[in-house]
């Protein structure tokens, strides 16, 4: 048990800090219940794959700026090929967008790996060159999603309590990461950004490793355009606020900038915690622009408090 | 590399070590481009706008060439900018000029200083440190917006002279921009803060070794970022004259690209201030070659993001820094 606790301290700390938190929405807004659930997870669901997206990069050692301007190519994707379509057609737009997304998260990797160029230089000209393709797709926000897919992502599953949003991020979440993580594959993912020379000479193919690993931040992102797309019926070719937001909860949940640690859980943790802060804010009736130097004070505080905590844990 | 230099070879290692001569001949390239392209176009004219153009977003370059050389980088500078533009000229109706430009440059000083607090104490990347300070920096210029909204703004005529006019067909912007540009390359090849950039850079622990107090470079570093970007603002807000809540924004990630192009390592410890102005004129030219070209904002972005792309990898090629 205390070996459990030792090894996942800092997601169990997350996890008190949420607990606290809605018990602290509660006291605010005691009428706080399954509407308000529904809708805090709704908001938090192209964060969270915005996050899982930038986790899986991070562990591997990398950093992705162009994570939003993907998510944009994604959502206008899905709005335009949405638009009007049957039920034959909207799966197979799923199926194409999903694609479409590691395809992007491929091409960023092979050309980090084949160019050498420093992984922050090549995402941030990506980040032009994707937010480029999603404005050739659609000029102007527009398109349609497919209204019974909408309602995948609304109301309750089973109990009351339980969003189906929430549902169905823990399920495309767990798809991918759980035989990742029990793969050769994933243990690659991690050794590549532990120590990549002590990867290479173990035999793990560099390069393909970190290909696969863009490939899935890839894959993460087109669910986080297909998911925006789906939560608000159009498409929208300028990129939102999620690179900052991600890298926030990343550093938050516990994945450490540089790579080999941490893990999906923690990132996704945190940025519930993000938006439930911006949420009881928002309650509170605090004006959102105070609400934006909340939420960027909370962020420095605890990646100031987190390096202060890594440089004891070294010294040690 | 070891064997015998052939011809090409030689060529290519003498530009290795002078990367700022291939630079320039991409420079002279895109103009060769732009000329062909419509025949006269590249007149005295011209070459004032260009500069003119490419003067403020040096000079927000500078502040990542510096940070960039410690291994750190500045995403905040383009918010320090815009608040100490904004400040200065919601306040000149309030305060008059001087006093209006020394308020409006103590808000980015102090953003840079809360960045060199977190970068050297608490040992937060910078990335990550300086995307948060922008972040709140953002949010409070959007609080004090609302209380200033009444004040209306202005901006002086000599910040309006220095920014949009001219002398002898050369912009007046080279008054601030040449001596500071002077000061910078000189100071970060010849004096003791430079040069403690450079080692940081290289190798922390070996300077940290030799007695470098670190907190203290990164400090007035950061400090001195913020102070860049503040002036960097007024200027700015000459030549575009109108001030508003995201005023810099737009060349922020130019300004990083800028540094890039011109050959400072991200990783610390290797480039130049000279390589990042050229840098910052290559994207000027670029950006006037994508707009002759009369393409859609989506393929501009797109050829954009590539040309970056294409010039760090032909330049990392030649200067054989990837390792």
């Amino acid at each position: 048990m205390s070996r459990i606790v030792a090894r996942h301290g800092w997601t169990l700390g997350l996890l008190a800090i949420l607990v606290l938190l809605f018990a602290f929405t509660k006291v605010i807004q005691p009428n706080f219940g399954p509407t308000g659930l529904d809708s805090l997870s709704r908001a938090t669901l192209p964060f969270a794959f915005a996050t899982a997206a930038m986790a899986i990069v991070v562990i591997a050692g990398g950093i992705d700026l162009s994570v939003a301007s993907m998510m944009a190519v994604a959502g206008v994707t899905t709005a335009v090929m949405m638009d009007g379509a049957g039920t034959g057609m909207t799966l197979f737009t799923v199926v194409a967008v999903l694609v479409i997304g590691l395809g992007m998260g491929a091409i960023n990797g092979a050309l980090i790996v084949v160019t050498r160029v420093p992984d922050i230089v090549v995402t941030l000209a990506m980040l032009f060159v994707w937010e480029g393709v999603a404005l050739l797709i659609l000029k102007a926000p527009g398109g349609a999603a497919t209204p019974w897919l909408r309602e995948i992502i609304v109301g309750p599953f089973l109990v009351p309590w339980l969003p189906k949003s929430f549902v169905f991020l823990v399920v495309c979440l767990a798809v991918v990461w759980i035989p990742l993580r029990r793969s050769r594959l994933g243990l690659s993912i991690y050794a590549i950004g532990s120590d990549e020379l002590a990867a290479y000479r173990s035999g793990i193919a560099i390069g393909r490793t970190r290909i696969i690993a863009y490939a899935l931040c890839g894959l993460f992102a087109a669910m986080g355009g297909l998911t925006l797309t789906m939560s608000t019926g159009n498409g929208e070719p300028i990129p939102g606020p999620y690179l900052m937001a991600s890298v926030a909860a990343v550093v938050l949940g516990g994945v450490v900038l540089g790579g080999g640690k941490g893990a999906l859980l923690g990132p996704i943790i945190a940025v519930f915690i993000l938006r439930l802060v911006r949420m009881d804010l928002t309650l509170m009736s605090v004006d959102p622009n105070v609400t934006t130097i909340v939420e960027g004070t909370i962020m420095v505080v605890v990646v100031m408090i987190g390096g202060v905590l890594a440089m004891r844990g070294r010294r040690q | 590399m070891t064997d015998q230099p052939a011809p090409l070879k030689r060529v290519l290692r003498f530009m290795g070590d002078n990367p700022i001569i291939p630079l320039i001949i991409l420079l002279i390239m895109l103009i060769g481009v732009l000329e062909y392209m419509r025949p006269g176009i590249v007149n005295e004219r011209w070459m004032g706008n260009t500069i003119k153009f490419a003067i403020p977003l040096a000079m927000l370059a500078a502040c990542q060439t510096l940070t960039m050389l410690t291994g750190g980088i500045d995403l905040s500078a383009a918010v320090a900018a815009t608040i100490s533009a904004f400040v200065m000229a919601t306040q000149v109706p309030i305060m008059g000029v001087p006093l209006a430009i020394c308020i409006g440059l103590i808000p980015a000083i102090l953003i840079g200083l809360v960045n060199g607090f977190g970068v050297a104490f608490c040992r937060v990347h910078p990335l990550i440190m300086t995307l948060g300070t922008g972040l709140i920096g953002t949010g409070c210029l959007q609080v004090y917006q609302r209380f200033v909204i009444a004040t209306g703004s202005v901006v002086p005529d000599g910040l309006a002279w220095l920014g949009t006019g001219r002398t002898w067909g050369l912009p007046n912007s080279l008054l601030l921009f040449v001596p500071f540009a002077v000061v910078v390359i000189w100071a970060q090849r010849r004096t003791g803060f430079g040069r403690l950039l450079y080692a940081l850079g290289s190798n922390q622990t070996a300077s940290r070794i030799s007695g470098v107090r670190s907190w203290q470079v990164l400090l007035a570093l950061y400090a001195l970022s913020g102070l860049i970007a503040g002036v960097t603002g007024l200027l700015y807000v000459g030549l575009i004259k109108a001030p508003s809540l995201s005023l810099v924004n737009p060349l922020l990630l130019p300004s990083v690209a800028a540094a890039v192009i011109g050959g400072t390592s991200i990783f610390g410890g290797r480039g130049g201030y000279a390589g990042t102005i050229v840098g910052a004129l290559i994207l000027t030219v670029l950006g006037t070659l994508l707009t002759l070209m009369q393409m859609p904002e989506g393929a501009r972005r797109i050829l954009f993001g590539l040309i970056i792309l294409a010039v760090t990898t032909i330049y990392i090629r030649l200067t054989d820094q990837s390792r």
